[in-house]
């Protein structure tokens, strides 16, 4: 080694008087030329070593980082989803394995034909067209429509699903004919129920390129064909769903071979969800509700739309929730075309993905006396007095007349809920409007609207469902606001008159009118209207059946729950859901008793005495009230809210049928219909199964739930994803 | 160790090489003064290393039996190599001088023969001949020849001349010109770039006027503007200048060489992953890995430590190679050392360079280090040259 380590001391001195003064002696050309030669090479070398220094120290994490990701692919392996389950244990949603035929974007893009001749080798063997294929290889964006591919070019397309084995292995077995394409086992989600709860349950949809970059740090958890949770419970409870997916690091050489295994993680699979809602109810409720609208149809009315809830009131859990106009999630699997959902977004189709249970708000019309009532009486009204049922009032300056213009005489607060007599609560909300000080207000107490955020109203119940509408309480504050965002218009129309632009109706016009003056001060009309439930008052179904179940169930308001619990996928560990106590409802016991005592009229000898005829209230009393919300122009809706057994409460059942007529002929029957599937009184008929020459039997039907409430136990999930069924429950 | 050639038995020395009795006998005959041993020692640590790294870029390959070759082919060439290095180091320099016009004649020959259907394409360009299974470069041999040619028109000065006049530069242009047209017919424009070097080198340390020094660089940048801007150049060529102005731009493409080199050398770190234990290397991401790209293995299975040791070693031997070149009385000695480190130097560093991406992909083997025949052969006579020359630089009692 002594060569070398003089060779290094040497050249650090960059001029050695040797060779600088040497060939000089000799008196030879070119000497000065040699210095810079080796003061050129000696900065030649600096700078390698000094670039190399740069690469390997300072940088060389970064390159260290950069070769592993050279000869490393992380392959995601995808954790099956958890199942959406009933409280009995039957799946509402269930994975279901099939073959799929996807294609990878980027591979396509550098084919020299960009993927022509690729693709129509393969629509030969799919059996269908070119054009089909070429369009959902696309992604899509704001210029590209359906079919395009809504997920990141990083996942392989979705080109065919539910692919014949045969035509798998034609795929899979002539890869030379198909490159970029391939054929996969692919878990894919099923409805065993159909359109059942179909906006409950929500859809998947794979993920987009926008998400996977919002979710960065997710990203890991994502694989090629992910789908995410869009609406519905697949999204509010999407991440234990999903569960966690498993990756494996391949080692790869400069081909892309695989040459080994880095590194496992095995895939997570997600909880299952145990919901508290019943199959069985889910159904009967279903068709309940399509029955009725139908009837109305047939009626001539337009039931454009409905909704109904069944909630168990001890724990404000939801049995049951069914909202029209309604479709089929299979629509969703593996990337929904163009058309269909043209047709889903159209607006013949009346926005089925919309939940009208939780999202739709409509006025709660007579259905809202119970909190009139709370309001009046709390407020000091004589519970037990008796009150005149005219056929019409004056409040204020104007005449509120009884629906059909019907008069009862002198009646109880009791027999004014059972037969629904519009007058005497419009006298009781005009006492309270003159007692806050009528059109001059003096520290007014409000009591009215008070009381109906107490029952819940005009806030959302905080259901674990999404874009839930908080409905909406007109106060005082409202009415300022509202009025001055309208009041351009009003004034314009008012203005106008009957002419050109202005009011064509005369009532309209005087409407106009008073909104463009003094549209903020909160009338007697306004009290009167709000007093049963018109006028600006929204509620939506799903707050209406949580306000009947706290009358029901002694004053409690859950925040209502779809999820029951969390089940570890091999069936061992359980994850309760406890119910959530939101408030008590602002009454007495008195009062409340008085309530209930006052509903069970209803269906006995009231309003809806005509859906309950034969139906065996002593067996299973109900309570209910029925509503029928007028809307200027348009036919009622109808409305029946209701409880039962009314003597130990475990139900509260809403339905809501928009521009369907009555709540007593309208709405009762189908609630009437809900509690005859539960119990199991509806008689036996073989017109719903549709048996081939089946007899008529004899005999009541199977109650849908027994001993009629919902199952104590959770159902126990075995680790392969079957469930035992409770005793007395049937799939 | 100057002093004291005597005291080394240049036999036992030599023992590993070839052909042991023969060089004793030939190095006894041709009276070797003196040996420059760190030239030499320097020049086989660089062969060595380069052995194991040639050994360790195989090491990915799938058919292990066709890798071993390679080392052994490797080890084949570099006997030759040392054989004719100590061959020519031992006879009197003058002899090779002496036959410069048939070493020149003999390269431009083979550099004809090149574009004839002898030739084979390799990498784009036209710079092999094959005979028989057995395939040569004659660029390497016309760098050779071209610095002994250069050296005999430039380097002997007619009584009373202290530089070349002009009639010797002009006579020197053209015995650069002939090997340069034929190399750019291939085209090979590293192997034009070195003899231009090597040339240019010559000339300015010839003494000759340095308005031709100045002038002939001022022709070489118009040519090469000419060139960029009648599109002259080959596509792959192009690609190349491209990237390596943005390495980023296409790192599949045209970039992945680069891109690839500095991250297997950056991978490597301070301390390298050891020796045949390099991932990059074994999964074979840089391509050209055993020839051009060498230095990237050294880079990731030896750190910073091997590569600047391979650095420190070609210095060493440039350095040495000068060094002769400053001590040596002769012009003609001193003419063809300074072609040889020019050689050395702008390959070693556009070699080494490029591989750190600061300079364009060209397709120059490292000197010493690199697999490849006739390269490894024609560097090591050379340095029998300059050997040969420091032998008998006090001149001839």
């Amino acid at each position: 080694m002594r060569p070398f380590r003089r060779a290094s001391s040497r050249r650090r001195s960059a001029t050695l008087p040797d060779r600088a003064t040497a060939p000089a002696r000799r008196g030879a050309p070119g000497t000065i030329g040699l210095v810079i030669a080796q003061v050129l090479i000696v900065a030649m070398l600096v700078v390698l070593a000094g670039r190399l220094w740069y690469l390997q120290v300072p940088m060389a994490s970064y390159y260290q980082q950069a070769a592993e990701e050279n000869r490393t692919q992380d392959l995601m392996v995808p954790a099956t989803r958890g199942q959406i389950l009933d409280a009995a244990g039957r799946p509402l949603v269930r994975n279901n394995t099939e073959l799929v035929v996807s294609a990878d974007f980027h591979a396509l893009a550098q084919q020299e034909d960009g993927g022509a001749g690729v693709l129509t080798r393969l629509a030969e063997v799919l059996d269908t067209d070119y054009k089909e294929l070429r369009g959902r290889t696309r992604l899509c964006g704001p210029t590209v429509s359906r079919p395009c591919w809504p997920g990141s070019p990083y996942q392989p397309i979705t080109l065919a699903e539910d692919v014949e084995p045969k035509v798998a292995l034609q795929i899979m077995e002539r890869q030379e004919e198909f490159p970029g394409i391939s054929a996969q086992q692919h878990a894919q989600r099923e409805y065993p129920g159909g359109k059942a709860a179909a906006q409950v349950l929500g859809y998947l949809q794979p993920v987009t390129q926008d998400e996977l970059e919002k979710r960065h740090k997710l990203r890991t958890q994502f694989s090629g064909v992910d789908q995410v949770g869009r609406d519905g419970l697949e999204a509010v409870y999407d991440q234990r769903l999903r569960g966690e997916a498993g990756l494996r690091k391949l080692a790869v050489d400069s081909k892309g071979n695989v040459t080994g295994m880095v590194k496992e993680t095995a895939p997570e699979p997600g909880q299952h969800l145990v919901t508290g809602m019943d199959a069985k109810v889910q159904k009967i409720t279903e068709e309940a509700l399509a029955e009725g609208l139908d009837k109305a149809r047939a009626e001539g009315k337009p039931a454009d739309s409905g909704a109904s809830v069944v909630l168990d009131v001890r724990t404000g859990r939801v049995v049951a929730m069914a909202s029209v106009p309604t479709y089929d999630p299979k629509v969703w699997e593996g990337g929904i075309d163009q058309k269909t959902y043209n047709d889903l977004l159209s607006k013949d189709a009346g926005q089925p993905l919309t939940s009208r249970a939780v999202q739709g708000e409509f006025p709660p019309a007579s259905t809202f006396k119970v909190s009139t009532l709370s309001a009046a009486v709390e407020n000091g009204s004589s519970r037990d007095g008796i009150y005149n049922c005219p056929s019409s009032v004056m409040v204020g300056n104007r005449s509120f007349e009884n629906y059909e213009g019907g008069a009862h005489g002198s009646i109880s607060l009791r027999k004014a809920i059972e037969v629904s007599c519009n007058t005497v609560f419009y006298q009781l909300a005009y006492d309270m409007w003159k007692q806050d000080g009528g059109m001059k207000p003096k520290n007014p107490k409000d009591s009215m609207s008070r009381m109906a955020k107490g029952y819940g109203f005009g806030a959302p119940t905080g259901i674990d469902l999404p874009h839930e509408s908080a409905g909406r309480i007109p106060s005082r504050e409202w009415k300022k606001d509202y009025w001055e965002t309208t009041r351009e218009a009003n004034c314009k129309l008012a203005k106008g008159g009957r002419g050109e632009g202005g009011a064509q109706d005369g009532y309209l016009l005087q409407v106009a009118k008073e909104q463009c003056k003094d549209g903020w001060v909160y009338r007697a009309g306004d009290a009167a209207n709000f007093a049963i439930g018109q006028g600006d008052v929204l509620v939506t179904p799903l707050q209406l059946a949580r306000a009947y179940a706290a009358i029901a169930n002694g004053g409690t308001l859950y925040e209502p729950r779809v999820a029951k619990a969390f089940v570890s996928a091999d069936g061992k560990t359980v994850d309760p859901v406890e119910p959530v106590k939101a408030g008590k409802l602002p009454i007495s016991d008195e009062t409340l008793k008085y309530l209930q005592t006052a509903l069970r009229d209803v269906p006995k000898s009231g309003t809806a005495r005509g859906a309950f005829t034969d139906f065996p209230l002593d067996q299973v009393p109900i309570a209910g009230k029925t509503g029928s919300a007028s809307s200027n122009g348009k036919e009622s809706s109808a409305w029946f809210a209701s409880y039962a057994p009314a003597d130990d409460p475990q139900f509260a059942v809403v339905a809501l049928l928009s521009q369907s007529g009555t709540g007593g002929t309208n709405a009762a029957p189908v609630v009437r219909k809900i509690y005859d599937g539960i119990y199991g009184f509806a008689p036996k008929t073989d017109d719903a199964e549709g048996a081939k020459g089946a007899k008529p039997k004899k005999g009541k039907t199977e109650p849908a739930m027994p001993d009629g409430a919902p199952p104590k136990e959770l159902p126990a999930v075995k680790p392969d994803g079957s469930v035992d069924l409770p005793e007395g429950f049937r799939p | 160790m100057k002093g004291g050639p005597a005291q080394v038995d240049p036999v036992t020395h030599l023992a590993p090489i070839r052909a042991p009795g023969r060089a004793a006998r030939l190095m006894a005959a041709g009276v070797p003064r003196r040996v420059d041993w760190v030239l030499l020692l320097a020049v086989a640590a660089l062969s060595l290393l380069g052995t194991l790294l040639v050994w360790a870029s195989t090491l990915g390959h799938v058919d292990q039996a066709e890798a071993a070759t390679f080392v052994e082919r490797h080890l084949i060439n570099l006997g030759i190599g040392f054989v004719g290095c100590l061959l020519v180091a031992s006879v009197d320099y003058r002899k090779p001088r002496a036959y410069a016009p048939i070493v020149f004649v003999v390269a431009a020959v083979g550099l004809a023969l090149v574009l004839t259907p002898l030739g084979a394409v390799v990498n784009g360009s036209r710079s092999w001949i094959v005979i028989g299974g057995f395939q040569a470069q004659p660029g390497e041999v016309a760098k050779i020849g071209l610095i002994l040619g250069v050296g005999m028109l430039l380097g002997e000065p007619r009584d009373g001349e202290r530089a070349p006049t002009t009639r010797d530069v002009l006579a020197s242009l053209v015995a650069l010109a002939v090997p340069m047209g034929l190399i750019l017919a291939q085209p090979d424009l590293g192997t034009a770039m070195v003899l231009g070097v090597i040339y240019l080198s010559m000339l300015t340390l010839s003494g000759a006027p340095v308005r031709w020094v100045i002038g002939l660089i001022g022709c070489g940048l118009l040519a090469a503007g000419s060139v960029w801007w009648f599109g002259l150049l080959k596509s792959y060529q192009l690609a190349r200048f491209a990237t390596f102005i943005d390495p980023a731009a296409d790192p599949r493409g045209a970039g992945y060489n680069a891109n690839q080199a500095i991250i297997a050398i950056g991978s490597g770190g301070l301390h390298g992953t050891g020796l045949f234990k390099g991932e990059q290397t074994s999964g074979r991401f840089v391509p050209e890995q055993h020839t051009d790209f060498i230095f990237t293995v050294a880079g990731e299975e030896l750190g910073f430590i091997g590569g600047v040791l391979i650095i420190g070693l070609l210095g060493a031997v440039i350095w040495r190679v000068l060094r002769i070149a400053a001590r040596c009385e002769q012009p003609y000695g001193r003419l063809v050392c300074v072609g040889v480190a020019a050689w050395l130097t702008f390959q070693s560093f556009i070699n080494i360079g490029m591989t750190l991406g600061i300079m364009p992909i060209t397709g120059l083997p490292l000197p010493f280090v690199s697999y490849g025949g006739t390269a490894a052969i024609a560097q090591l006579v050379a340095v029998g040259l300059v050997l040969g020359i420091h032998a008998r630089d006090r001149g001839f009692e």
